[in-house]
C-alpha cells in the first residue's frame, strides 16, 4: 500500500479553502488590533429613527468581518471531521483518519455540551462557565483528553496498535506509512519511533497516564494543603510561625534537585517515599474524619455511624495504599484484603508531585483563612459557640471555594508540567511508560533526523495545559461576576 | 527598616541552614554510600569491606557531626583506619596529617572533590556558573522588557482587542514548559525536516563562543515561559492601576492617554512585577537544568543531572548550597526590594 497522504484526496478541495479562510482570518485579525490603537472606540450608536446600531465605524466593519470568518473557519475544519468520519481513509488522509479514530470523544463532547448548555442556569459555577467563551473552549480541550483518556484507558478504542507494540520495519517510518503485516491497522498515522512502536497510540495511550495522576495528586496535594492551611490561617501564633516556615522551605528547594534527591532508586531502598506516602497520605483521613465529626459531633448516634463508615473505608483503601510487597510497609496479606498495588516509581512520582505541591496550596488556604475569618458570618459562628474545626470546615471553607476551584484547575496544569518534567529526565516512570514526558525524552535523542516521534506528546501535553488554564481563566471570570 | 532585615536575614539563615541540612541527609543516606565505596573502590567489595572502607573515612560517624564537618563549624575527623593508615578530612591523599588546617568545610572554601568530573568542586561549580551566567543574563534581558511590555499594553485599556491577544499569547506561553518548547523550537528552526536551519540545535559551541546562532534558542525556550507569567502579573496590577481614582483625576484634567500610562500609571504598576520577577530565579533554575540538558550546554544545570545521576555528592551539595543561596538571596532581595518601592510600607 501506499504512502498515507495528510489530507488525501479530498485534501484537493479542502486545503485551498482551509488556507484562503485562515489567511484571510489573520489578515483581518492584525488589522482589527492594529485599528484599535487608531481608531475611535466601538461603541452603540442610536439611529435619528430610534433605532440602535450595535457596531459602527470601519474598526465595527473589521470586527463583524472577523466573527464571519471565524464561524466560516471552524465550519471548514468541521468539514474535515466530517469527511473524516464518513469516508475512506485513503480519501482523507492522516487528519481525516485521526478525527475518525476520535469519534467517541466527539459524540461524548457534543452530548456534554447539548446537556450543559440545556441546564447550565441549574449547574452553578459549572453552568456559568458555559457563558463565557474562553472557559468553554478550555473545558473543551480539558474533556477531549478526559474523554480520550477514559476511552483508551478504559476500553481500549482510540488507539490504532498498543503502545509497546513493534512492528519490524516501521523503525523511525514517517507519518502515514502502511504496515506490511496483515490483521492490524494497516497504518501508523503519526509514524513508527525510535522502537517501532505507533506514535500515534503511544500519544492516545499517554493521555490515561497523564489524567490519572494529575488531577488526583493535586486532590491529594489540595488536601494536605487545607488540613494545614486552615488551622494556621485561623489559628494563627506558634503553630502558624511552623508551618509557614516549613512551607517556605519547601517552596525555596529548587524542584528539579528535589526530583532528583527524591526520585532515585538509592532513596526507594530506604523507604523514605514510602514513609512520605504514609504520611502524606493519612491527611485525606484526617480531612473528613474532622468535616464529619466537627458536623454532627452533637448527634452523637448520627456521628458514629457516618464516621464510622468514613473511617472504614478511608482507612482500609490508606492501607491498601501504603501496603506494597517489597517496600517496608508489608503487613497485609494478598489481594482480597489488599485491595491494590501501586508500581514503586509510580508511588515516588506521586509522592513528590505532591510534596511540592502543598506548600503553595497550604499558602492559599492560609491566605484566604486569614481573610474570611474576620467576616460576620464567622463571628456569628463563633457567639453561638460552635467549635473552631467547625468554624474553619463549614464556615471559611465553602466560602473559600471559588478562589481554590480556580487554582485547583492551575495546579492541575502545573502538575501535569511537572510530571513531563520528570518523565524528560527519565525520572520515576518507566522508560516504556507511555506517558507524554518519557515519549519527548525518547524522541529527543533522534530530534534532529526524525522529528515526528516528539512533537505529537508535545503538542498534547501542551494543549491540555493551554485548555486548564483556560479553563480557570473562565471560571474566575465566571466566579468573580457574582 | 534595620529590624526588618535582620530578622529576614534571621529567617534566612535559619532557612539555608535547614536546606542544606535536607540535601545533606538525602545524599548521604546508607545506599548512596555504599554505591559511593563501590565506584570510588571496587565494584566487588563484600559487604563487610564496603563497611571497613566507610568507616575508615568518617562515613560511619553521625549526620549531624558530619554535617557540621561539612560546614567547616567542626573538626575534621582524623581517623586510623583498620588498615593502619590515618586519614584525616582535611588532608587530601599523600598530604601531611600533622600540617593539615583542623577545620574544612564550605566556609573555608573546601567544597570538597567531584568524583564524575574529578575536580575541586569550587573551581568545577565557579566555572560552569559563569557559563550558566550568561545564559541567564540573556534571558532576563530578553524576558523583563518583553513581559513589562506586553503586560503594560494588555493592561492599559482593559477588554481591548490589543488586551485579548496578548493576554492569549501570555495564557499560551505559560502553558509551554521550556521542553515542549525547545522540542518545537529544535524541531521547526533547525531540522532538515522542515527545512529552515535558521539555528543551531545545540549550544555545545556556546561554551566558547557565544553567537546569535547557537545562543537563540536556548535563550528564547527559557524566556517564553517566563514572559507569560510575569506578563500576565503586571497586566493585573496595570488594570488595577488604571482604575484607581488618581489616573481618573489625571484624565479629567485632560493628561493625555500616553502620558497617563507613562507618568501616572506605569511607577505605580510596576511595584507587583518586581517582586514577581526577582521570585523567578528559583523557577528559572528549573528552566536551566531543561535547556541545558535538551541542548547539551554544559552549564551549572547539566552539572546538576550528571552530578545527580554519577551519584557525585561533593558535587551535589555544592550545586545545592550555591542555588538555595541563589533562592534566598532573591527573596531578599524582593522583600526589601517591595518594601523600598512602596512608599505606603517605607514610610510606616
Amino acid at each position: 500500500m501506499d504512502l498515507l497522504s495528510w489530507t488525501g484526496t479530498f485534501g484537493a478541495y479542502l486545503n485551498p479553502l482551509l488556507f484562503a479562510i485562515a489567511g484571510l482570518f489573520a489578515i483581518f485579525v492584525l488589522a482589527q488590533i492594529v485599528m484599535s490603537f487608531f481608531a475611535a472606540p466601538v461603541t452603540l450608536k442610536s439611529n435619528p429613527d430610534g433605532t440602535l446600531v450595535a457596531r459602527g465605524g470601519a474598526l465595527g466593519l473589521v470586527e463583524m468581518l472577523v466573527g464571519w470568518l471565524l464561524t466560516l473557519l471552524i465550519a471548514t475544519l468541521v468539514l474535515y471531521l466530517i469527511a473524516g468520519v464518513l469516508f475512506p481513509m485513503e480519501k482523507t488522509g492522516i487528519i481525516g483518519t485521526i478525527l475518525k479514530r476520535f469519534t467517541p470523544v466527539w459524540i461524548a463532547l457534543i452530548v456534554t455540551y447539548a446537556i450543559s448548555i440545556k441546564f447550565k442556569r441549574r449547574l452553578g459555577l459549572y453552568g456559568k462557565l458555559f457563558d463565557s467563551t474562553v472557559g468553554m473552549i478550555g473545558f473543551g480541550i480539558v474533556m477531549f483528553w478526559v474523554y480520550t483518556a477514559l476511552f483508551a484507558g478504559a476500553f481500549g478504542m482510540i488507539a490504532t496498535h498498543g503502545p509497546l507494540e513493534q512492528i519490524s520495519g516501521m523503525k523511525n517510518k514517517v507519518p502515514g506509512t502502511a504496515l506490511t503485516t496483515d490483521g492490524l491497522f494497516p497504518y501508523y498515522l503519526l509514524g513508527g519511533d525510535n522502537l517501532a512502536r505507533d506514535v500515534f497510540s503511544r500519544m492516545v495511550m499517554g493521555s490515561a497516564t497523564v489524567i490519572a495522576i494529575a488531577p488526583l495528586a493535586t486532590l491529594f496535594a489540595f488536601m494536605v494543603g487545607i488540613t494545614l492551611g486552615l488551622p494556621a490561617g485561623y489559628r494563627g501564633g506558634r503553630l502558624d510561625t511552623l508551618l509557614s516556615f516549613s512551607a517556605n522551605l519547601i517552596l525555596a528547594f529548587p524542584v528539579i534537585l528535589l526530583f532528583y534527591l527524591l526520585v532515585t532508586p538509592e532513596i526507594r531502598e530506604t523507604g523514605i517515599p514510602s514513609f512520605m506516602a504514609a504520611f502524606l497520605f493519612a491527611f485525606p483521613i484526617a480531612f473528613f474524619a474532622v468535616l464529619v465529626n466537627s458536623r454532627f459531633h452533637t448527634q452523637p448516634a448520627k456521628r458514629n455511624l457516618y464516621l464510622g463508615v468514613t473511617l472504614f473505608v478511608l482507612v482500609w483503601l490508606y492501607l491498601s495504599l501504603i501496603s506494597q510487597p517489597g517496600t517496608v510497609f508489608n503487613f497485609l496479606p494478598g489481594f482480597p484484603i489488599d485491595l491494590f498495588n501501586i508500581d514503586a516509581g509510580l508511588l515516588t512520582v506521586f509522592v513528590s508531585v505532591v510534596f511540592v505541591n502543598s506548600p503553595t496550596v497550604f499558602r492559599i488556604v492560609r491566605g484566604l483563612t486569614m481573610d474570611i475569618k474576620t467576616r460576620d458570618y464567622v463571628a456569628a459562628a463563633q457567639t453561638r459557640g460552635e467549635g473552631p474545626w467547625y468554624i474553619m470546615l463549614w464556615e471559611i471553607l465553602p466560602n473559600a471555594r471559588g478562589p481554590l476551584i480556580v487554582d485547583f484547575c492551575l495546579r492541575i496544569g502545573y502538575t501535569t508540567i511537572l510530571l513531563g518534567t520528570l518523565g524528560f529526565f527519565g525520572l520515576g516512570l518507566s522508560s516504556e511508560s507511555a506517558d507524554w514526558g518519557s515519549t519527548i525524552n525518547e524522541g529527543r535523542k533522534l530530534m534532529q533526523v526524525y522529528i515526528h516521534p516528539v512533537l505529537p506528546p508535545a503538542l498534547a501535553l501542551l494543549s491540555l495545559v493551554l485548555g486548564l488554564n483556560l479553563l480557570a481563566d473562565g471560571l474566575r471570570e465566571e466566579s468573580l461576576r457574582d | 527598616m534595620g529590624l526588618f532585615i535582620l530578622r529576614r536575614l534571621g529567617v534566612m539563615l535559619l532557612t539555608a541552614i535547614c536546606l542544606t541540612f535536607i540535601v545533606f541527609f538525602l545524599t548521604n543516606l546508607t545506599p548512596n554510600l555504599e554505591k559511593l565505596a563501590k565506584t570510588e573502590a571496587s565494584v566487588r567489595m563484600t559487604d563487610d569491606q564496603v563497611v571497613t572502607w566507610l568507616s575508615n573515612r568518617g562515613f560511619d560517624q553521625n549526620i549531624f557531626s558530619r554535617y557540621g564537618q561539612w560546614i567547616g563549624v567542626l573538626p575534621g575527623y582524623v581517623i586510623e583506619g583498620t588498615d593502619g593508615n590515618v586519614r584525616a578530612r582535611c588532608a587530601p591523599a599523600g598530604a601531611d596529617i600533622a600540617t593539615a588546617p583542623r577545620f574544612c568545610g564550605v566556609l573555608q572554601g573546601q567544597w570538597g572533590y567531584s568524583t564524575v568530573f574529578k575536580d575541586d568542586v569550587l573551581t568545577l561549580v565557579s566555572k560552569r556558573l559563569s557559563l550558566t551566567g550568561w545564559l541567564m543574563l540573556l534571558v532576563m534581558l530578553v524576558m523583563v522588557p518583553a513581559s513589562l511590555i506586553i503586560g503594560i499594553m494588555a493592561g492599559m485599556r482593559e477588554g481591548s482587542k490589543l488586551d485579548r491577544t496578548l493576554s492569549t499569547f501570555s495564557i499560551l506561553t505559560t502553558a509551554t514548559p521550556e521542553y515542549v518548547s525547545g522540542v518545537i523550537f529544535i524541531s521547526v528552526f533547525t531540522t532538515t525536516a522542515v527545512g529552515l536551519k535558521w539555528f543551531n540545535g545545540s549550544a555545545r559551541s556556546a561554551m566558547e563562543d557565544i553567537t546569535w546562532v547557537n545562543f537563540t534558542l536556548p535563550v528564547l525556550t527559557i524566556a517564553l515561559y517566563g514572559i507569560g507569567y510575569i506578563a500576565r502579573m503586571t497586566r493585573a496590577s496595570m488594570t488595577e492601576v488604571m482604575t484607581a481614582q488618581y489616573i481618573r483625576t489625571a484624565r479629567l484634567k485632560g493628561v493625555s492617554f500616553r502620558n497617563i500610562v507613562i507618568k501616572h500609571a506605569l511607577r505605580n504598576a510596576l511595584i507587583a512585577p518586581f517582586t514577581v520577577i526577582m521570585l523567578q530565579f528559583p523557577w528559572l533554575l528549573n528552566g536551566v537544568v531543561v535547556v541545558e540538558t535538551l541542548f547539551q550546554f554544559k552549564g551549572f544545570g547539566s552539572a546538576l543531572v550528571e552530578a545527580a545521576i554519577g551519584n557525585d555528592i561533593d558535587l551535589l551539595l555544592g550545586i545545592s548550597v550555591v542555588s538555595v543561596f541563589i533562592v534566598l538571596v532573591t527573596q531578599l532581595i524582593s522583600d526589601i526590594g517591595y518594601v523600598f518601592l512602596n512608599p505606603r510600607i517605607r514610610i510606616s
